[in-house]
């Protein structure tokens, strides 16, 4: 059998889809512990990198720090986490947001940093205010990058948040933690089928919501993202 | 059971040279055991009891040790006190998992190695097996072990998965033993690792033993760091903890007694290559296996997990306080 028709007959079974740990509820509960974590995640790297932007300071050590950063393994600052807060719902966010923040930050930063000089000045000219610049001006044209920045840090979030199930939490990792342990590959298998699926939902909600919010005239510009 | 995970691909390559290595040194030590065994300096061995004996009788045994702190620890000890009695040893620790070193001691290229009679019986040599008790497991052993193998008499110490609460919840419910729990489980929440929640030996066993039914049931690690943080924290009030964990000193936790045997015996125990043997040998870990008990197996591994200490030392010190060197 291959691991579709593994997932596939796991994830059609309907005793799956009843009662306490089933399909939907484990599916909801992954959503809620992949949306606070962007959000948080959001407030912070937006802002930072438009702010490192504009300003153009701190930018090498900002995106550098915000690179490397990313080399910082989720499960293991989890276990520590885990020792040193117990089990706190800092335990299980910390380490996602902290996934989350550098391709939001990075993608701001560039999205701010790479906003035509020309452009700059024309705002300057027109007698905007530092911050009418920031907002008017350079977070618009910023949107497109910013917005591949949520999505990238969303489709982080969503497959790592699997790693809940490692300390006990629920979420669709819970199907892949229990089918290891159990030696289960049906669970396995249909679990990380449907971290993908829910990936690809993640994919076409960002394009949606760029739609959405990018104005026209840069949308061209989004799609050579 | 620390060994019940099998190697991943990684340690298994590391094992196979590790292997080629004993298989090396073995050829080499053949060879010079049989010129030993010529010499009038032949080290010591009390009898010749057994006419089949080639090289290791008159003198040179391999001492092997699976990958993992304890079991080098108790290789070490097994080393220390063979060589005490004049045995020549060629020590070859860190060799793999059972996988990898149980074809090995078949074959003769490793002559002893610290085993846990338990796991050895359903992993290695009969996984059909329900034995449970250290005598059932130890009979099943001698009745199913290949004809080049035997195991020697078990230690009281054994590493096997338990039910263990913190020393306060134990003094406040006067906890001694699993079945002691049987007014208290209604309200508390256990944690062990995921398979835990059907194996049978998990919660249908501490049921079907004790007549437990717990609150609830928290999915952790296999008695790791996120386990032993759930107790200590209070998200969970029991636990599945191995036996020897360090952090049952450290973190002040409380192995409580399993008399019904839920959890099958798992007695650290010499298995031994029949042919390698002499009386001075297996009497040497059979004294060590008359002293060797959990509470003392569990201090020599938090000193050399969590204090770091030399293994050796550790094992010497045990040794000389025991009165075996």
């Amino acid at each position: 059998m291959s691991f579709f028709s593994y997932a596939w007959d796991w994830v059609t079974q309907s005793a799956n889809w009843h009662g306490p740990g089933s399909i939907p509820q484990q599916f909801l509960a992954h959503i809620g512990y992949s949306v606070l974590p962007l959000l948080i995640a959001a407030l912070i790297g937006i802002p930072a990198g438009v702010a490192i932007g504009h300003t153009g300071r701190g930018s090498v050590a900002a995106v550098n720090v915000a690179n490397s950063w990313r080399a910082i393994p989720t499960l293991g600052l989890l276990t520590l986490l885990v020792v040193y807060l117990g089990f706190s719902f800092v335990t299980w966010l910390l380490p996602l947001v902290v996934l989350a923040i550098p391709p939001i930050l990075v993608n701001a930063y560039e999205g701010v940093a790479g906003v035509d000089p020309e452009v700059r000045d024309a705002a300057k000219g027109a007698g905007m205010t530092s911050w009418q610049e920031v907002t008017r001006v350079e977070v618009p044209i910023a949107l497109p990058l910013i917005m591949v920045g949520l999505r990238t840090a969303a489709i982080f979030v969503v497959a790592t948040a699997t790693i809940a199930a490692y300390i006990g939490l629920g979420g669709l990792g819970r199907f892949i933690f229990d089918g290891l342990a159990s030696y289960q590959y049906g669970p396995v298998a249909g679990g990380a089928l449907l971290v993908a699926i829910l990936a690809v939902f993640v994919l076409g909600f960002f394009a949606v919501l760029t739609r959405l919010v990018v104005p026209a005239g840069l949308r061209k510009q989004g799609k050579t993202e | 059971m620390l060994t019940r995970r099998a190697a991943t691909g990684g340690i298994a390559a590391v094992a196979a040279v590790a292997l080629a290595a004993v298989a090396a040194c073995s050829s080499s030590s053949s060879s010079s055991s049989s010129s030993a065994a010529s010499s009038p300096s032949a080290s010591s061995s009390s009898s010749s009891s057994n006419p089949l004996s080639q090289g290791g009788a008159s003198g040179t045994v391999v001492v092997g040790s699976a990958n993992f702190p304890e079991n080098e620890l108790l290789a070490e000890i097994y080393i220390q006190a063979l060589q005490a009695k004049g045995i020549k040893v060629t020590p070859k620790l860190n060799i793999g998992s059972r996988e990898v070193y149980y074809p090995q001691i078949q074959k003769g290229t490793i002559s002893i190695i610290p085993e846990y009679n338990g796991t050895l019986l359903t992993v290695a040599v009969d996984p059909t097996s329900t034995a449970k008790t250290t005598t059932a497991v130890d009979a099943a052993l001698a009745a199913k072990l290949p004809s080049t193998l035997e195991v020697l008499n078990p230690a009281s110490a054994t590493d096997s998965d338990s039910v263990t609460v913190t020393q306060a919840t134990a003094a406040k419910d006067h906890l001694k033993s699993i079945a002691d729990l049987k007014p208290y489980a209604a309200s508390m929440v256990f944690g062990g690792p995921p398979e835990f929640k059907t194996r049978s030996d998990g919660l249908a066993g501490l049921k079907a033993n004790y007549g437990l039914t717990f609150k609830g049931f928290d999915p952790l690690d296999e008695s790791g760091p996120i386990t032993l943080a759930a107790l200590t924290d209070g998200k969970v009030q029991a636990a599945d903890v191995f036996t020897t964990t360090p952090q049952i000193i450290s973190d002040k936790l409380v192995t409580l007694a399993d008399p019904k045997f839920n959890f099958s015996a798992q007695n650290i125990i010499p298995l031994v290559y029949k042919p390698a043997m002499n009386s001075t040998i297996t009497d040497t870990l059979n004294a060590i296996s008359a002293k060797l008990t959990t509470a003392a197996l569990l201090q020599m591994d938090a000193a050399v997990i969590l204090q770091h200490a030399n293994y050796s030392s550790t094992a010497g010190a045990w040794l000389k306080a025991e009165g075996l060197t």
